[in-house]
């Protein structure tokens, strides 16, 4: 729950009205120069309607320069970011051949395998030059070759299931899986912060959909007792099977899902669960198992476990680990098996040797320094930050930090003067995140020393002092500051 | 006893009757006599009114009770997550030891492969391995991050660029994933409320796309302008209010499911004359059609500005991953804020940007290739014109060579596992790998099922020949 405080709503909705106001000012005389000039669309309606782009153009691209920055290096602790400059007031950004070397607080680079690695890459190297960079061909076809079994099976032992089935994308593994596993007739309770891949894959299924209170596993069984009473809509047939969807780490809140307590809800109800671990999987628990791990929960009992290897594997690609007679059920079905490209032989062996590292099982313990200090890095920062002052979401562990900003204004201020001192940071507003709840969003690696967080965080209070989010004291008596709030979820 | 009785009765009507006839009978209103009648009626005027007042009957409301909810949360039994699997579920693809060339190793032996759709041969090609492991070395392997979010990397946007030089449109923008790119790119421009006319033949990705964007569909027959010409027809003077509404015609170039081309003049003239815009995937046309291999436009000979959307899935003949949409800057500029697989997802990884940049140098350079190609498209149809049982379904230029079955057994799944069982046997006895159909049940296309080659420039004549005489063999078996 973010507790806003007063002034700054009133503030923000100010300053949003006082956008849309401006917006529709220039969208009113645009629309009357064109009246006098010749429309050359020709009897076609235009492809893009304007209230459709309006909060594109008139909002978006006043501070399109803090999104979208381009890098010239790996995307380690340190990064290369090519500036920008624009001739057109930020309609269009054209590229320098200077790059600027700052921290790189944005990336999803938990266990610091975003960059080059003294055992991963002449192991992808290798496979490179042996299966060169694609297959052409779906897995079914001549696309299954034997680094991909051995990648099944290793994802497979790590996760912690008897089986697993990788596809080459994650946001198409939950756009393809769910209208395989549920269709018409079913129902998928997901949480109300799920991310858009899990949304488009229950849309695309014809289930019905219900959502529960984020994290409230109170709501959860509500909503799973009125929904197996009642049945079906309209003709109150009883449900086929039900889902409940959650995540492990949610991305824009930095919060670890309350696990247990869903599991065994879920178990009473006999729901199936449905665990996307895009964020958390290698980066929480003692041995970098996820969330089950971290929380203590069996895996058998979560019945389709997701994950993505785009952020601490260093690579790109999704999988689903399941009992085999699931994934051989997946296997035979799912569009994304049987129609996409397999994934690059490459990628896989980078995760295979991620894997391998973190697990120690080439030899050092490379793997468990990095699980200890992502872990140390996290803690510490958002300690800090707390102390600072600044209004920091999430649980402790999470490598996920939001910082919150409110305020329109404050995001493009932030991000440019943290660009200024050379600090690399992400903010998100709106659509992405509620309309007022605009954030700064920091996200930890293990390849970042103590130093590069000491001089983060004095850049980043610099930023906050200038900017004015330190909306806490800074002390440690938080709670009794927060008077004239108002609650939003 | 009875007189009694009478005389109460007499009694009583007498004084009720003088109750009646009393005063109000001197009454005149309104040039009416009131008479004693008329207080019986008003007073079933009143009792009128009470009753159409009264609402209708309804059984009171019984909100279930928690402990009958709990009972029937008890009572209630799921489905299994799954089905139970069958034996045929149970089957393994083959599992290469080497790249998938045009020849490639499975289970140690030497097999030739007509399963990859690499039609220029350019997999293990020098040049495209010595720029991807220059880029591996440089960036490592992931982007780490979507493209919103210091996950563009300069590699992505020379790739952009590239690609809008070779196929002379404004601007591109690359997806992260072959099958992602189509549903990712329609749900962007249309709505509810849109019509849209597909082929009946499109692969999966389009037909999720068109699921997601919640438009109205209407498919005409597997490239047949006939029926194309009266779908639109039947549409623009049917429906009035559909001039206001956004008009698409989405198509392939290469039909994945058949191997047709579709014929681009025609569509464009369709276009033209109703006014609507045209979506195209060129995955399997990129670098294969076309004096240059620049897709379905330089085969046709029409300028690339008509088409409005065309995606293409990078997978195929420029031998790397992921997908790219190009077109004019508005639509581009468009989808990088409002395409789902686009915002909310991880880039390409920076060595696949590059091996595409590599891919499109070799092709330009290299138009030898293409020669090389399509006369092994046509060397292998004049070794299965005449195969008995099947027939060749796809179009003669076209680098997916299909072979349906020319009498289906009235069931597609008996089909599929004659087919899966025929290129089974074609592995084992003769070292061929093939492609039999394969469906999932949320693939709504209806198209005959059969044998798919894909050829490649790589492959040798002698390669060809073989594939022609085993497929006639297993033909002539299992078929008759």
């Amino acid at each position: 729950m973010i507790t806003i405080p007063y002034l700054t709503a009133v503030s923000t909705y100010f300053s949003y009205g006082l956008l849309f106001a401006f917006g529709q000012l220039r969208d009113y005389s645009r629309r009357i120069f064109d009246w006098w000039s010749t429309n050359n669309l020709h009897g076609y309606a235009p492809i893009c309607l304007a209230h459709e782009d309006f909060y594109i153009r008139r909002l978006y691209h006043r501070i399109q320069d803090c999104f979208g920055r381009p890098i010239s290096s790996a995307p380690d602790a340190w990064v290369d970011v090519v500036e920008r400059f624009s001739n057109d007031n930020n309609k269009t950004l054209k590229r320098r051949t200077k790059s600027t070397r700052c921290l790189n607080l944005g990336s999803y680079n938990y266990l610091g395998f975003g960059s080059y690695d003294e055992y991963c890459t002449p192991l992808v190297i290798d496979s490179l030059k042996k299966f060169s960079p694609s297959t052409c061909s779906s897995r079914v076809d001549a696309g299954t070759t034997s680094v991909h079994a051995e990648l099944e099976e290793c994802v497979a032992k790590y996760v912690g299931k008897p089986a697993a089935i990788v596809t080459g994308m994650g946001y198409a593994t939950n756009s393809a899986i769910i209208p395989v596993l549920i269709g018409k007739g079913g129902l998928i309770i997901s949480d109300s912060l799920n991310h858009t891949s899990i949304v488009n894959g229950a849309r695309g299924s014809g289930a019905t959909i219900r959502v529960f209170q984020h994290n409230t596993p109170a709501h959860l069984e509500r909503v799973l007792k009125e929904q197996i009473a009642e049945g079906q809509p309209r003709t109150h047939r009883p449900w086929k099977k039900i889902i409940v969807v959650v995540e492990g780490i949610y991305s824009m809140e930095g919060e670890i899902c309350q696990l247990p307590e869903i599991v065994s809800i879920c178990k009473k109800y006999k729901a199936y669960v449905y665990l996307d671990e895009a964020h958390s999987i290698g980066a929480i628990g003692k041995t970098g198992r996820g969330v089950c791990e971290l929380l203590g929960v069996d895996t058998a009992d979560v019945d389709i476990m997701m994950g993505t290897f785009t952020k601490s594997f260093g690579s790109c690609g999704g999988y689903i680990a399941g009992s085999k007679d699931l994934i051989q059920y997946l296997k035979y079905h799912c569009p994304a098996h049987l129609y996409a490209t397999s994934i690059s032989t490459p990628s896989a062996q980078q995760i295979i040797s991620a894997i391998k590292v973190i697990l120690g099982e080439d030899g050092s313990n490379r793997g468990a320094q990095k699980l200890a200090r992502i872990r140390e890095n996290s803690n510490f920062f958002r300690a800090e930050l707390q102390k600072m002052g600044f209004e920091v979401l999430g649980d402790n562990d999470s490598p996920v930090m939001p910082i919150m900003l409110y305020n329109p204004a404050k995001i493009p201020a932030f991000s440019r003067e943290c660009l200024r001192e050379n600090v690399a940071v992400v903010v998100v507003g709106f659509p992405a995140t509620p309309l007022l709840l605009a954030r700064a969003r920091i996200c930890i690696s293990a390849s970042h020393s103590r130093e590069d967080l000491i001089k983060a965080l004095q850049v980043i209070s610099k930023a906050g002092d200038l900017t004015g989010i330190k909306y806490f004291p800074a002390a440690p008596k938080k709670q009794e500051e927060v008077k004239d709030t108002i609650k939003l979820d | 006893m009875d007189t009694n009785l009478v005389e109460m009765c007499r009694a009583g009507l007498k004084w009720f009757t003088m109750l009646l006839d009393a005063p109000s009978a001197r009454i005149v209103l309104f040039g009416v006599r009131i008479q004693g009648h008329i207080f019986v009626e008003v007073l079933l005027g009143f009792v009128i009114v009470f009753l159409l007042s009264q609402k209708s009957y309804k059984p009171p409301q019984r909100p279930l009770t928690e402990q009958e909810i709990d009972e029937l949360c008890d009572e209630w039994v799921p489905e299994p997550l799954i089905p139970p699997i069958t034996q045929d579920m149970r089957h393994e693809p083959p599992v290469l030891e080497s790249a998938a060339g045009p020849h490639t190793t499975v289970d140690g032996k030497d097999v030739v492969n007509f399963a990859s759709a690499n039609y220029l041969g350019l997999i293990g090609h020098q040049k495209l391995l010595e720029s991807c492991t220059s880029a591996l070395e440089k960036y490592g392997v992931g982007s780490c991050g979507p493209r919103g979010f210091y996950g563009t990397i300069d590699v992505h946007i020379d790739c952009e660029t590239r690609i809008s030089k070779f196929l002379g449109t404004p601007d591109t923008i690359l997806y992260s994933y072959g099958l992602s790119t189509m549903f990712s790119t329609i749900p962007c421009f249309c709505k509810r409320g849109d019509i849209i006319v597909a082929d009946e033949g499109v692969h999966w990705g389009i037909q999720n796309g068109l699921q997601l964007s919640r438009s109205t569909i209407i498919y005409f027959k597997h490239n047949d302008m006939d029926s194309l010409r009266s779908t639109l027809e039947k549409i623009m003077t049917k429906n009035k209010r559909s001039k206001n509404l956004r008009r698409y015609i989405v198509a392939e170039a290469v039909y994945q499911n058949s191997g047709q081309i579709a014929p681009l003049d025609e569509i464009v003239k369709l276009k033209e004359k109703y006014r609507f815009r045209v979506i195209l995937d060129e995955s399997n046309s990129l670098g294969v059609l076309g004096r240059s291999g620049r897709g379905l436009a330089e085969h046709h000979g029409v300028p690339i500005e008509k088409i409005d959307v065309v995606t293409a899935a990078m997978g195929h003949a420029l031998a790397t991953e992921g997908g790219f949409c190009t077109g004019n800057a508005r639509i581009i500029d468009y989808q990088r804020l409002s395409s789902s697989g686009y915002v909310f997802s991880a880039s390409l990884p920076p060595y696949l940007a590059s091996a595409a940049i590599t891919a499109i140098d070799v092709i330009d350079q290299n138009p030898e290739l293409l020669v090389k190609m399509k006369q092994n498209i046509a060397l292998l149809w004049k070794g299965l014109k005449d195969i008995k049982g099947m027939s060749l379904a796809s179009d003669p230029e076209s680098p997916i060579v299909f072979l349906k079955l020319e009498k289906s057994s009235g069931s597609t799944k008996d089909d599929l596992l004659l087919l899966e069982k025929m290129a089974d046997r074609a592995l084992k006895e003769d070292s061929l790998l093939v492609v039999s159909s394969k469906k999932s049940f949320l693939d709504k296309c209806r198209l005959p099922v059969g044998i798919k080659l894909f050829v490649s420039a790589g492959h040798s004549d002698s390669d060809l020949i073989k594939a022609s005489e085993s497929l006639k063999r297993l033909a002539s078996e299992l078929l008759l």
